[in-house]
């Protein structure tokens, strides 16, 4: 396990390095200067402006120096924002992403897999049908769409919930931790009923019938470790699309998160900003990635003996 | 009883020899859904494929003094806040939403058949290799990066294929890895390579179409993906620039006036939520036609 865990971390690190590096020479190559703006600057101020950037260095100079400042924890100044820097951007805007993700896991985990192991004891019946087609209305309706007709029906024509804002009025987290959970419910319903299906017709699971064992026993002690699985190992990439649907729906809730400071930096042309998120996002979903193998690792030793091969 | 007779009723039940291909037509025939499926993107095909002639209306002609309108006898659809005819632009819309999917989607095919093909055939170190930077790129979070591709050098059209169907191929280069492996011990390849036969010319002629299967399956079941990345984009304002139009770029247009015009959210969301339903039902068809080992997931 230990071997495991070591060497798919290894694996870790070039993908990171990769990451920023590409990002870093991809925001430098970026046509048009980050000062290009329509103000006219003095000479004077935009050698300064760059000196202040480390601009005026050779790209390779100003690529080792951020690799080093970012090893310091330090991402450098915001091009837009003046005088606030963007690991400070970053601090703020992640603890309320990181909630809105946590609410739309959850809500994911817990309907999706019980939809699915409902689905999957009695497949072919309406008990499978009816989840399983909610399923497919959610994997169809896109995050843009299902927010927006939920502001629709529960916002204004209902006026139930507010419908922007997180954390300024009582119930504003609950429709955008719908919307962001619903798409990904949807696929923990269809893989954990699979993953189920297949596990059903195991010979151990007729062991522990033969047993005698009753039957909530047998599915929720032996049938579900198994069959649970691929929704362990969907856990890494699930939080990265995550992160890319709080884009929009931060966008729509107008929620002040890692998102939309995504988004804004990308219409704002921040380059720092743009440069530094990508990089801790990346790092970010890579490290989860890393962390859903070894949790299907340690559930299917039969995981760990491949990669040791 | 005439032994004649018995070996002619013998002859008319032996069943007629079928292919693998008409084998799996019988099935998907019989799968309602992804015949509904297949019909519904196929009006929605021709639809779009005519739209120039048969667009009521022209594409960018504004009727101020109309207004957003909703459905009515003239417009079917209604009309948006420029008095532009919904329907007209759902399906110029539609055109590029679909010219997206489709397009992306054969650049990772190309892409992805090629690199999974010659990996899987060379095996050994080379294979390792290939499939090793495989694995790191599947890694990488594209979402991201297509996002600050698209920021970085400009939004264009064929950028956006390119950049999408760089994403997708991973995953099919994998799948045809796995089949060409697999095939390539089968006897017909040892005598393709005993007679001769150039490494290029066993893959193209005997490899490929031998793992079909999947790789329509797969297929099927990126376009979708494909056209909803776009539309995601376009929604975020990234993707389809107007006056261009798109099912994401009109969707976007429609949250910010659906409270006074419900219509101008609802029309485009279902085109794409309808189209995007045809799409996965169809492929969940083909899978279990093509690929009857494989499991819904």
């Amino acid at each position: 396990m230990w071997r495991f865990i070591g060497l798919r971390s290894l694996q870790a690190i070039p993908v990171i390095l990769a990451v920023i590096t590409v990002t870093f020479f991809l925001v430098r190559a970026a046509p048009g200067g980050p000062f290009s703006s329509e103000k006219a600057v003095s000479p004077q101020v935009q050698a300064a402006l760059e000196a202040q950037y480390r601009l005026d260095q050779p790209p390779l100079q100003q690529y080792i120096s951020y690799l080093s400042d970012l090893v310091q924890g330090n991402m450098g100044p915001s091009f837009y924002y003046p005088g606030r820097s963007v690991d400070e951007l970053i601090f703020q805007g992640l603890p309320i992403t990181a909630e809105l993700g946590f609410y739309a896991l959850l809500i994911a985990v817990i309907i999706g897999s019980f939809a699915g192991v409902i689905a999957a004891l009695k497949p072919n019946t309406m008990q499978d049908y009816v989840p399983m087609s909610l399923a497919m209305v959610g994997i169809c309706m896109p995050s843009f769409l299902l927010g927006p007709s939920l502001v629709l029906v529960f916002g204004i024509l209902l006026d139930w919930l507010p419908v922007s804002g997180w954390g300024d009025s009582r119930g504003d987290k609950i429709l955008p931790s719908i919307t962001l959970g619903a798409m990904y419910a949807a696929y923990i319903a269809r893989l954990s009923r699979s993953g189920m299906l297949e596990v059903m017709s195991q010979d151990y699971l007729r062991t522990a019938r033969a047993k005698g064992l009753p039957e909530y026993v047998v599915i929720l002690k032996h049938a579900l470790r198994g069959g649970l699985l691929p929704v362990i190992s969907y856990l890494g990439p699930a939080f990265a699309a995550l992160l890319s649907g709080s884009f929009v729906v931060e966008t729509i809730f107008q929620i002040p998160g890692l998102g939309r400071f995504y988004v804004q930096a990308a219409f704002n042309r921040d380059y720092t900003m743009i440069l530094g998120t990508t990089v801790f996002l990346s790092t970010l979903i890579v490290v989860f990635n890393l962390l859903s193998d070894i949790a299907a690792a340690w559930l299917n030793p039969r995981l760990r003996y491949q990669f040791n091969k | 009883m005439n032994p004649k007779m018995d070996i002619q009723a013998l002859d008319q039940n032996i069943p007629k020899g079928t292919s693998l291909w008409e084998d799996a037509l019988v099935r998907l025939r019989k799968n309602k859904l992804s015949m509904i499926g297949l019909g519904f993107l196929l009006f929605v095909m021709i639809l779009c494929l005519l739209t120039p002639w048969i667009a009521p209306y022209g594409y960018e002609d504004q009727n101020l003094r109309l207004g957003a309108i909703p459905p009515s006898a003239e417009h079917w659809l209604g009309t948006d806040t420029f008095g532009r005819d919904m329907l007209t632009r759902i399906l110029y819309g539609g055109r590029v939403s679909l010219l997206v999917g489709f397009i992306a989607t054969s650049v990772a095919l190309i892409i992805g058949v090629t690199y999974g093909a010659i990996a899987g055939y060379a095996g050994g170190k080379t294979d390792a290799f290939m499939m090793r930077l495989v694995d790191i790129l599947y890694a990488l979070p594209f979402m991201i990066f297509i996002i600050l591709l698209m920021v970085v050098f400009g939004r264009n059209l064929l950028l956006l294929f390119l950049a999408i169907g760089a994403v997708e191929w991973l995953v099919m280069a994998r799948i045809v890895r796995g089949q060409i492996q697999s095939l390539r011990q089968q006897e017909y390849v040892e005598a393709a390579i005993s007679l001769g036969l150039s490494p290029a010319a066993i893959i193209i002629r005997h490899l490929i179409p031998n793992a079909l299967g999947p790789v329509i399956v797969y297929t099927t079941l990126t376009i979708p993906n494909v056209m909803l990345l776009e539309a995601f984009l376009s929604f975020l304002g990234l993707g389809i620039q107007p006056p261009e139009s798109s099912w994401g770029l009109l969707i976007s247009y429609g949250v910010e006036t659906m409270e006074e015009y419900p219509w101008l959210l609802i029309f485009p969301g279902l085109a794409l939520t309808l189209t995007l339903f045809a799409l996965n039902f169809l492929g969940d068809g083909l899978r279990d036609a093509l690929d009857p080992k494989a499991s819904k997931d």
